[in-house]
C-alpha cells in the first residue's frame, strides 16, 4: 500500500516535472515575428535580472551589513548630485539602446504590405467565421466552432488531449506564404491570437483591422480568443493547420466541392422529421451556449425557447428574429442576426426544431422557401 | 464659508483636547467632521471591501483549480472579475489611502482638521452608498455586469440593469474622490503651520498632493465614458457603436486616458508611506528628498501621455505604437530614481526590521519585480504577445498588490501605536508578514509562467497545459486570503489589549506627529498650530 502511494507520488513528481518543462516559457516560435519577439524578450529579461540582482544586491547586503543588531552607526548622508545624475542618465541611455532593435521589430509585425493570402476572420459570439478574400483558395467561407463536448467541460467525461483548443473546421494555409488576417466582429470586441505565430489582433464591431503571419514549419497552431467577449469567451478557439503547399491547393480543391455539394436546394420542400433532425445539429451548434440544451435559456440576458409566445406564434416574427437579430436601442444584443451566417435551409430547420420540440408543439413545417421569402 | 467655519470652531470649543467627539455611538460617526473619525471609517470601510472582494478572488481560484466547470457559471465567473476589480480598486485600495490622508496630512503639516470638514464626512459617507449599489446589482435580473473591470463597450450594452447600478456606483464614487481631493489639495496649500515650506513637508504629504491633482483631473474622465456607456444602454446614442457613427475603440482611449493616471493614484500614496517608513527604521534620512518631489510629479506628468500602452492590439498606427512605447518606457527613468533613492536611504543606516519596515522592504522588492514586468510588458511585440494573458494578471498583482496593499500594511502597522495609543503584536505582525510575502508569490510569481505559455485572462476554464500552475496558484490564494484573517486579528488585539504605546516608539520617525504630539493622539490637535520657524 504504502509502495504504491510512493510509487503514484514519484509518478505524480515526474509528471509534474514534465508539465514544468513545457509551460514556463512562450510557445516555440513558428514564424520570424515570433522568434523576433522571443529575441527580444530574452534580451530584455537578461538585463532586468541584472538590474534587478544589482539593486536587490545592494539592498540585501545593507539590510545584512547595517543592520543596527551588529551596533552599524547610521551615516546622515541625504545627498549626492553625482549619483543621482548618473543613475537617471544611465538608465535613459540604456532605454534608447533598447528602444532601436525593439522599433525596427514593431515596424516589421506592421507591415500587413503583398499578402500572398488574405482571409478575414470574424468573431462572433462564440465563434469565429473564416472568409478568404484573395489568393488561392478565394471564395471559401466556413464557420469555426469549439468541438469539446459539454461532457468533457462538465467533467462527465475524461478531457481530450486539446481540450477546448479543437474546432470543427480548421483555418488551413499553405506553408511559408505571406498570410494576411483582417479582423473584425458581429457583436462584441474580440481578439484573434496564434501564440506560436506572435499574431494578435483585437476583432472590433464595424471596423476592419489586420495583422501578418508567415509560418515557417507545417503543424496545427492553436490559441483562443483574447478580449472577453461575454459567457462563453473561454470556448471560441483558433486553429490553423499549416500544410505544404499541394496539400494547400487540394484542400483547396475538396473544400470547394464540399462547399458546393453542401449548398442545399432551397427549393426542395422538406418533410417535417428531415426538417428537425438538421435543426436539431444547427441549434447544437449555434444556438445552445445561449438558449439551452433544456430550451430553458438563461433568463433575463438569454430568453427561454421553451414555451416562448415569440417561437409558438407567428412563423414570420420568429423568422424575422433569427435573420435579422434583437437590436435594444439601435444597439445589438446577443441575439444576433444570423441571417448572414446561415443559409435557408439551416434557418428552416432550425426554427423547426425549435417550434417542434421540448414543449412547444406547432406541428409547422417551416420551408427554406419562407425563409427566402422574408429576406429583405 | 468662513461662517461655517466659525460655527464649527464655537460648537466644538469645548472638546478641544478630550478623547471623544461630540455625540456618542452612532451619530458621533454619521456627523463626525473630524479628521480622524473619518479618517477611521475610510480604513474600516476598506478592509471590508477588502474582504468582500477577497472572497469573490477566492471563488475565481476555486473554479481555477482544476480544468473545467466545477464552481460556478461562465456568466457568474465573469461576474467575480468584474466585481472582484472594481471592488478593489474603488472600494479598498483608494480609500485605504484617503484614510492614511485623512489621518495623516493634517498632523503631518501642523494643521487642526481637513479644510472642508463637512465635505470631508460627505465624500466619506457617499462611499457605503456606492459600495451597496455595487453589491445590489448582484441581486438585479441577469446578475452583476460581467464586462471585466473595464467596462468596455460595446459588450456593456449587452448586461443586465446590474450594468446601471455598476455605473452610477462609479458616478458616486467619482463624486466622493472628488470631494475627498479638493480637500487634500487645499489643506495642503493653505492650512500648514508657520514655517511648514512645501519643501519640508513629509514625503506623504507630497505624493498626495500629486495623486490628489491626479484625481481631480481623471475621474470627471471615467465619469463622462461610463454616462456615455449609460446613454448608448438606454437612450439611443451612440458613442461606442459603429453602425452608428460610434466607435468601440473610444471607450478604451477615454477609459484609459484615466486609467493610467489611476495606476498612479494607487501607487503615489503608497510610495509615499515607504518614504515615511524605510527613513525612520534605517535612522537616517529620506535619501534625495528633493529628487523624489521632482520624480514624483514626472511620474504623474508622464502618465497622461502613456494610455494607450493597455490597447496595443487594438491595431492603432505604428506611429501610435511607437510614440506610446517610448513614452512608457521613459516612466522607467523617475521610477528607478525613487527605487535608488529607498536603497540608498538604507545604505549606511542603522537598519532594524519591525513589521512595517518588513512590509516596506517586501513593497520595494517586489514593486520594482513588478515595475520590471512593466517595462517588459511596455515593449510593443511583447506586449502583443501578453496583452490580454496572465502575465500582465500578475504583472499589476505586482503593482497592485505588492505595491499599494504591502504600502497600506506597513503604514498601518507604522501608525497603528499612534492612532491607537497601544502597540500591536509584534510576533504576529511579523508572521502576518511572511505568510503574506510567502503567498502572496505562490499566487502570482507561476502566474507569470501561464501568461508566457499563452493562457488568455477572464476565462473560467483552460486547457490542460495550464493545469500545473493554476492548482499552485490557487493553493496560494486560499493561504493569502486566511493570511488576512490575521491581519485582522491582529488589529482588534491591539485596539483592546495592546501595550501601552510611547509618544514615539520608533526611534528614527521624525515628522510632526511623532515629535509634536502625545500617544494616542487628541481628538483635536495643533489648536493653535505650532510655529515651525
Amino acid at each position: 500500500m504504502m509502495l504504491k502511494k510512493l510509487l503514484f507520488g514519484a509518478l505524480g513528481l515526474a509528471l509534474c516535472g514534465v508539465a514544468l518543462a513545457a509551460e514556463w516559457n512562450l510557445q516555440p516560435a513558428a514564424s520570424k515575428i515570433a522568434a523576433d519577439i522571443h529575441w527580444v524578450h530574452e534580451m530584455v529579461m537578461v538585463l532586468v535580472l541584472v538590474l534587478f540582482v544589482g539593486v536587490f544586491g545592494f539592498m540585501f547586503y545593507s539590510c545584512y551589513a547595517h543592520r543596527k543588531s551588529v551596533g552599524h552607526k547610521a551615516d546622515q548622508f541625504h545627498e549626492n548630485t553625482t549619483v543621482e545624475v548618473l543613475w537617471s542618465v544611465i538608465p535613459a541611455i540604456i532605454l534608447v539602446l533598447i528602444a532601436w532593435p525593439v522599433t525596427k521589430v514593431v515596424i516589421a509585425q506592421k507591415d500587413t504590405s503583398h499578402p500572398d493570402l488574405t482571409i478575414k476572420a470574424t468573431g462572433i459570439q462564440w465563434k469565429w467565421a473564416y472568409d478568404y478574400l484573395n489568393g488561392e483558395g478565394e471564395g471559401i467561407s466556413f464557420l469555426s466552432t469549439m468541438t469539446t463536448p459539454r461532457a468533457q467541460i462538465e467533467g462527465r467525461e475524461a478531457k481530450g488531449e486539446n481540450y477546448l483548443l479543437e474546432v470543427d473546421n480548421e483555418v488551413v494555409v499553405p506553408v511559408g506564404k505571406k498570410v494576411r488576417v483582417l479582423t473584425t466582429a458581429a457583436d462584441v470586441i474580440h481578439s484573434w491570437w496564434i501564440p506560436a505565430f506572435g499574431a494578435k489582433q483585437d476583432a472590433i464591431p464595424g471596423f476592419i483591422r489586420d495583422i501578418w503571419f508567415r509560418a515557417e514549419t507545417p503543424g496545427v497552431y492553436r490559441g483562443q480568443c483574447t478580449e472577453l467577449c461575454g459567457k462563453d469567451h473561454g470556448f471560441m478557439p483558433i486553429v490553423v493547420r499549416v500544410v505544404s503547399q499541394e496539400a494547400y491547393t487540394k484542400w483547396v480543391g475538396e473544400k470547394r466541392a464540399l462547399l458546393a455539394k453542401a449548398a442545399d436546394d432551397e427549393t426542395k420542400t422538406f418533410t417535417l422529421a428531415e426538417l428537425k433532425s438538421r435543426g436539431e445539429k444547427v441549434y447544437a451548434a449555434n444556438c445552445v451556449a445561449c438558449h439551452q440544451a433544456s430550451g430553458k435559456g438563461l433568463p433575463p440576458t438569454f430568453p427561454a425557447l421553451d414555451g416562448s409566445k415569440v417561437v409558438t406564434g407567428a412563423q414570420a416574427a420568429q423568422i424575422d428574429v433569427v435573420l435579422n437579430g434583437v437590436t435594444k436601442n439601435g444597439a445589438p444584443t446577443a441575439m444576433v442576426a444570423f441571417g448572414k451566417q446561415l443559409s435557408n435551409v439551416e434557418i428552416a430547420a432550425v426554427i423547426t426544431f425549435t417550434r417542434n420540440n421540448w414543449g412547444n408543439s406547432t406541428g409547422e413545417a417551416v420551408q427554406p422557401a419562407d425563409i427566402k421569402a422574408r429576406r429583405k | 464659508m468662513s461662517a461655517v467655519v466659525d460655527t464649527h470652531a464655537h460648537g466644538h470649543g469645548d472638546d478641544h483636547g478630550a478623547h471623544h467627539g461630540p455625540y456618542g455611538g452612532l451619530m458621533r460617526w454619521i456627523t463626525t467632521t473630524n479628521h480622524k473619525d473619518i479618517g477611521t471609517m475610510y480604513l474600516w470601510f476598506s478592509f471590508t471591501m477588502f474582504m468582500v472582494g477577497g472572497v469573490m478572488a477566492m471563488v475565481i481560484r476555486a473554479e481555477l483549480f482544476s480544468p473545467g466547470l466545477q464552481v460556478v457559471d461562465p456568466d457568474f465567473f465573469n461576474q467575480m472579475t468584474t466585481m472582484h476589480g472594481l471592488i478593489m480598486v474603488f472600494g479598498a485600495i483608494m480609500p485605504v489611502f484617503v484614510g492614511f490622508a485623512n489621518w495623516l496630512i493634517p498632523m503631518q503639516i501642523g494643521a487642526p482638521d481637513m479644510a472642508f470638514a463637512r465635505m470631508n464626512n460627505w465624500s466619506f459617507w457617499i462611499l457605503p452608498f456606492a459600495g451597496i449599489l455595487l453589491i445590489l446589482s448582484f441581486f438585479m435580473p441577469g446578475g452583476a455586469p460581467g464586462v471585466g473591470w473595464t467596462l468596455y463597450a460595446p459588450l456593456t450594452v449587452q448586461m443586465g440593469i446590474g450594468m446601471d447600478l455598476t455605473i452610477f456606483a462609479i458616478h458616486l464614487l467619482g463624486m466622493s474622490s472628488i470631494m475627498g481631493s479638493i480637500n487634500i489639495i487645499t489643506t495642503i496649500l493653505n492650512m500648514r503651520a508657520p514655517g511648514m515650506t512645501l519643501m519640508r513637508m513629509p514625503l506623504f504629504c507630497w505624493t498626495w498632493l500629486i495623486t490628489a491633482y491626479l484625481l481631480v483631473a481623471t475621474m470627471p474622465v471615467l465619469a463622462g465614458a461610463v454616462t456615455m456607456t449609460l446613454t448608448d444602454r438606454h437612450f439611443g446614442t451612440s458613442f461606442f457603436n459603429a453602425a452608428g457613427g460610434g466607435d468601440p475603440v473610444l471607450y478604451q482611449h477615454i477609459f484609459w486616458f484615466f486609467g493610467h493616471p489611476e495606476v498612479y493614484i494607487i501607487a503615489l500614496p503608497g510610495f509615499g508611506v515607504v518614504s515615511q517608513v524605510i527613513p525612520a527604521f534605517s535612522r537616517k534620512p529620506l535619501f534625495g528628498y528633493a529628487s523624489m518631489v521632482y520624480a514624483t510629479s514626472a511620474i504623474a506628468i508622464l502618465s497622461f501621455l502613456v494610455w494607450a500602452h493597455h490597447m496595443y492590439t487594438v491595431g492603432m498606427p505604428v506611429t501610435g505604437q511607437l510614440f506610446f512605447m517610448y513614452a512608457t518606457t521613459l516612466i522607467a527613468v523617475p521610477t528607478g530614481v525613487k527605487v535608488f533613492n529607498w536603497v540608498a536611504t538604507m545604505w549606511k543606516g542603522s537598519l532594524t526590521f519591525e513589521t512595517p519596515m518588513l512590509f516596506a522592504i517586501g513593497f520595494l522588492f517586489l514593486f520594482t519585480l513588478g515595475g520590471f514586468t512593466g517595462l517588459v510588458l511596455s515593449l510593443v511585440p511583447i506586449d502583443i504577445q501578453l496583452h490580454d494573458t496572465y502575465y500582465v494578471v500578475a504583472h499589476f498583482h505586482y503593482v497592485m498588490v505588492a505595491g499599494a496593499l504591502f504600502a497600506a500594511f506597513a503604514g498601518i502597522y507604522f501608525w497603528l501605536p499612534k492612532w491607537t495609543g497601544r502597540m500591536y503584536d509584534e510576533k504576529l505582525g511579523q508572521i502576518h508578514f511572511w505568510l503574506t510575502m510567502i503567498f502572496f508569490n505562490i499566487t502570482f510569481f507561476v502566474q507569470h509562467f501561464s501568461g508566457l505559455a499563452g493562457m488568455p485572462r477572464r476565462i473560467p476554464d483552460y486547457p490542460l497545459m495550464f493545469e500545473t500552475w493554476n492548482k499552485v496558484s490557487s493553493i496560494g490564494a486560499f493561504g493569502f486570503g486566511l493570511s488576512q484573517l490575521l491581519f485582522l486579528y491582529v488589529v482588534l488585539k491591539c485596539i483592546r489589549s495592546g501595550e501601552k504605546a510611547p509618544d514615539k516608539p520608533w526611534e528614527g520617525a521624525d515628522s510632526l506627529e511623532w515629535t509634536h504630539l502625545p500617544t494616542p493622539v487628541p481628538y483635536h490637535t495643533f489648536d493653535p498650530q505650532p510655529d515651525l520657524r
